[in-house]
């Protein structure tokens, strides 16, 4: 019966072996060489070139988790791209932003959201926020051949979790470790700079909107004191990707809403270029 | 010594027909219309957790009658045909017609070896176009050819009584309300002629809805909605509850759904 199976057209008998929900472990099985962590790695000698993400933050608010990305992407001291995005959705009640190499970094997201995808249609449920976490760790693992020739790819993880009807986020390692972070969270080479400003602006009773002010104010914190992170280009009208997740699913920001917010914290900046301060004690 | 009985091959194959539409003539039927903003599938289906409608693809739907293990495992497969097709392509790569193919030479091949037992399923893939025009419904039968179908179409027990009822009263422009009510009518009838009223909880219904903002167009219909739909005419311009997010992926099954999936027992083997 399984004689030529693949010249008669019929689906070959990887397609219907009863077994896993999982669109990776179907892939390692029938099509090993499209796994990206499957792949041979060439040796090379020094860093390799090429595009870099920066700078991702999160910060969560009551029901739900806001997560944003600013629009740089960099190669060395060039800018390579200047309105690259790197805020995506997962599905539908969690996203999934990247920093480190982003090439790499977008084939992960796009295995990612399909990973989820095909769960939820063959299960038809869909997965945990801890079982889809989990997931990310493995892919991560599985990229680590190349995070040690320097293509590292390292996601921030944010959803909405029903089951506790809040937002959660998660922060990952080069090589696939996994922490929840409480409240606030930021990846990338500007990162630093946006925790220390998400610290001082964060509070527990935040709203939804003054949540995507914060993540903007910590974003444009770390466009100011790191050069490979881009802040708000009220030029060419590039702002960063803000995505709210709450109990009704993923929502990106419009451009015209993310406009708004950049342009008041622009305002605030231009009275204190700092931005807004905290009281000492 | 022995000598087998000979068969010609005419009356091997009648028999293998036999046997499969026997099979499937024994489970409930699924109809699948054409309304005005997309494509319904309605079957009598009274388990929650198993499926006869299921997603396979952003546009892209599958109904199915005839033996639980059988289609399911179909239904697997073309998941896994899909997915990987617009991973290794694009989104867009992924249509009907070549899904279609895939199951119609898969149900050939498995029908006409002598080593396998035929299947007793019969399938429907649909894909909801940007317009009315380019729908797309497809009837596979057991044996593995293709019906390319418009505007209606049944399958299972029954099923042609259903589809003539179905064929005379169907019309494009039907919004989702009157659609389904046309396809519980059709179901509810019986072979004498008499009618059966079928409730909200005997039904499984889904649209593939083209107005949906998401990428993923597949939707199931349940609880309230569903009952609204079918009891007042009124409602039937009911579209939006649900849909605000743009571009992102939607739940083939909302949350509410999940808590069922675990409490049903029903062992529906030729449903």
């Amino acid at each position: 019966m399984e004689a030529n199976t693949r010249s008669t057209g019929r689906l070959p008998a990887a397609f219907l072996t009863p077994g896993s929900s999982s669109f990776m472990d179907f892939l390692a099985e029938h099509a090993p060489e499209q796994l990206p962590g499957s792949r041979p790695l060439p040796p090379v000698q020094g860093a390799v070139e090429a595009p870099h993400g920066t700078t991702i933050v999160a910060a969560t608010f009551p029901g739900g988790v806001v997560l944003a990305g600013d629009r740089r992407a960099t190669m060395g001291n060039m800018i390579a791209q200047r309105d690259i995005e790197k805020v995506f959705p997962a599905d539908e009640y969690s996203a999934v932003g990247i920093a480190g190499t982003a090439g790499l970094a977008v084939e992960m997201v796009k295995l990612f959201q399909l990973e989820l995808e095909h769960f939820e249609k063959v299960e038809g449920a869909q997965l945990s926020l801890e079982g889809k976490a989990n997931r990310l760790s493995t892919m991560i693992r599985g990229n680590l051949g190349m995070a040690m020739q320097g293509l590292a790819v390292v996601p921030l993880f944010a959803g909405y979790d029903p089951d506790r009807s809040r937002g959660r986020i998660f922060s990952y390692d080069v090589t696939g470790g996994r922490s929840e972070e409480p409240g606030f969270a930021a990846v990338g080479s500007g990162s630093v700079f946006a925790r220390g400003s998400l610290k001082k602006l964060h509070r527990a009773e935040l709203s939804e909107e003054q949540a995507a002010t914060v993540v903007v104010q910590a974003l444009y914190d770390a466009a100011d004191d790191d050069s490979a992170t881009g802040g708000p280009d009220l030029v060419r009208r590039i702002y960063p990707v803000v995505a709210i997740i709450n109990d009704e699913g993923y929502r990106r920001l419009t451009e015209a809403e993310v406009s708004e917010i950049a342009r008041s914290v622009h305002e605030g900046r231009l009275r204190y270029p700092d931005g807004p301060q905290a009281p000492v004690l | 010594m022995s000598t087998p009985f000979y068969v010609s091959p005419q009356q091997a194959m009648a028999d293998r027909a036999e046997y499969a539409r026997k099979g499937i003539a024994r489970g409930r039927s699924v109809v699948v219309l054409q309304y005005a903003d997309g494509i319904v599938f309605v079957a009598e289906n009274p388990s929650r957790a198993l499926h006869k409608v299921s997603e396979i693809y952003d546009r892209i739907a599958f109904a199915a009658v005839g033996k639980y293990n059988e289609f399911e495992n179909l239904r697997i497969g073309g998941v896994r045909y899909a997915d990987l097709r617009g991973y290794t392509y694009d989104r867009d790569d992924v249509t009907a017609r070549g899904l279609a193919n895939v199951y119609a030479q898969t149900l050939g091949t498995i029908f006409s070896s002598a080593g396998e037992k035929p299947y007793e399923v019969e399938l429907i893939v649909a894909e909801v176009g940007a317009a009315p025009q380019d729908d797309q419904i497809y009837r596979l039968p057991h044996d593995g050819s293709i019906v390319d179908e418009h505007g209606s179409v049944a399958v299972g027990g029954n099923s042609d009584q259903i589809g003539s009822h179905l064929g005379e009263r169907q019309r494009d422009d039907m919004t989702l309300g009157e659609a389904l009510r046309l396809a519980v009518e059709a179901l509810g009838r019986d072979g004498n002629g008499g009618g059966r009223t079928l409730t909200a909880d005997q039904l499984e219904v889904a649209v593939l809805d083209r107005t949906r903002p998401q990428q993923r167009k597949f939707k199931r219909v349940l609880g309230s909605r569903l009952t609204r739909l079918l009891e007042d005419p009124a409602a039937s311009s009911d579209t939006a509850e649900d849909d605000d997010a743009e571009g992102g992926p939607g739940p083939a099954t909302p949350s509410p759904d999940r808590s069922d999936a675990s409490g049903t027992s029903d062992t529906d083997e030729t449903a």
